[in-house]
């Protein structure tokens, strides 16, 4: 499901499956898609934040366009306790690859993998950020 | 600020393309006139091949390459080396009036950071500004690169260093009012171009700047942060236009002008090391 901000309209709760993974993404060529994103975050459930909420950061591959400081975003992570990934949707290769990842992601997050859960894939992808 | 605003008066006012240039091989300021007579005959020479920039008159382009030493931010900086091609006219003496046509200078203000880790032979100059046609630029960094083993790569400007030059230059203290504080934008993801001019009265963004700026001398990116984003509100609740969902791609102000092509004008030679001192910074990322 995609939505531009969150909270998601009340009128279509009943109708809508349940959640297992947001991922929020955002243009490192625009700061509004950052508070756009810092805004969203708070209409989150904080139990969303054991591992079903992760960062996808876009547009990494032209550095000569950053309008964001790659500082707000760590401290993003960090603040959220989610990981960070990174992407560039022009190459269809990662375009895809990250997609794969995602849909991983997805199935722990579901409950799908036995014996990983998505809190313990959660600070398993922290730790080795820190790496 | 040691400078002698005379002598480096006549870089103020022009559009300077800029580049960042790897450290330079076995490049001795003790031989700027031989180099200056391998440069003219190297442009000679590419004359012969048909490189050459104009047709049909028979040009005799004299180079002349000299050292600023103003332009210095710390005593560990090389001194900016400066190298003009003039067109002397065929059909004159030799003390005929020659045309400047082209100027560049590679400086290096406050490059510690890079002098410091850079082997014995090598000679940090990793700023260099170009005014003239590009083909001559072409030519004359051809021949650094091929005689001093350099690489030189056109320098951008990200919009978040724009931003951080058009808070900077906002704080600095100008004798006279001079020209609007001016921000363009570029508008993505549309079918044709749109740019959006934003100017702002420079004593409005000054005393803006004033309240954001906490230490004197000191900026940080939360307080580079809170000044553009008081610009964006503003003009949101002017125009529901969210500036900060497009590209900032120029910034001018009194002290200096840059886009985001790496292009910059002085204008204050007050600030000109100033500015230097922050693009040599970029240029030392961008080889980093």
């Amino acid at each position: 499901h995609l939505a531009t901000s969150l909270p998601l309209p009340s009128e279509r709760d009943h109708l809508r499956p349940r959640i297992d993974l947001i991922a929020f993404m955002i243009d490192i060529k625009s700061k509004y898609s950052l508070k756009n994103v810092e805004a969203s975050l708070a209409h989150v459930d904080a139990s969303f934040f054991l591992g079903k909420v992760c960062f996808l950061v876009t547009g990494v591959g032209r550095v000569n366009y950053c309008s964001v400081e790659m500082n707000a975003i760590w401290k993003l992570g960090e603040v959220y306790c989610s990981p960070v990934l990174f992407c560039e949707l022009e190459l269809e290769g990662i375009r895809v690859a990250t997609a794969q990842r995602l849909l991983r992601m997805l199935q722990i997050c579901a409950g799908h993998v036995p014996g990983v859960s998505a809190l313990s894939f959660g600070s398993l992808m922290r730790n080795s950020a820190d790496d | 600020e040691n400078a002698d605003p005379r002598r480096t008066a006549f870089l103020l006012h022009k559009q300077w393309t800029l580049y960042s240039v790897t450290p330079l091989y076995r490049f001795s300021n003790t031989r700027l006139r031989d180099y200056a007579r391998l440069l003219s005959a190297f442009i000679a020479a590419e004359k012969q091949k048909g490189l050459a920039v104009e047709i049909g008159v028979e040009l005799d382009i004299k180079v002349a390459v000299s050292s600023l030493p103003d332009l210095k931010g710390s005593d560990q900086d090389q001194a900016a080396i400066l190298v003009q091609l003039s067109l002397r006219s065929p059909a004159s003496s030799k003390n005929s009036e020659e045309k400047l046509i082209w100027l560049g200078w590679f400086c290096c203000v406050s490059g510690d950071d890079l002098s410091e880790n850079v082997p014995e032979d090598f000679t940090c100059l990793p700023l260099f500004l170009a005014n003239g046609a590009e083909s001559y630029t072409s030519i004359v960094g051809s021949w650094f690169q091929k005689t001093f083993d350099c690489c030189f790569r056109r320098l951008a400007i990200s919009p978040l260093n724009l931003s951080w030059m058009a808070a900077m230059w906002t704080g600095c203290k100008v004798d006279k009012t001079t020209s609007a504080m001016e921000l363009v934008f570029s508008v993505p993801c549309l079918p044709q171009p749109l740019d959006i001019s934003y100017a702002i009265h420079p004593e409005d963004a000054k005393a803006l700047w004033d309240t954001v700026q906490k230490t004197p001398g000191e900026i940080t990116q939360e307080e580079v942060d809170v000044f553009m984003d008081c610009l964006y509100s503003h003009f949101h609740r002017h125009f529901k236009i969210h500036l900060s969902a497009t590209k900032l791609v120029k910034v001018s102000t009194a002290i200096a002008s840059a886009h985001c092509d790496g292009i910059i004008k002085f204008l204050q030679s007050q600030y000109l090391t100033g500015v230097l001192m922050l693009l040599t910074e970029l240029a030392i990322s961008q080889i980093q």
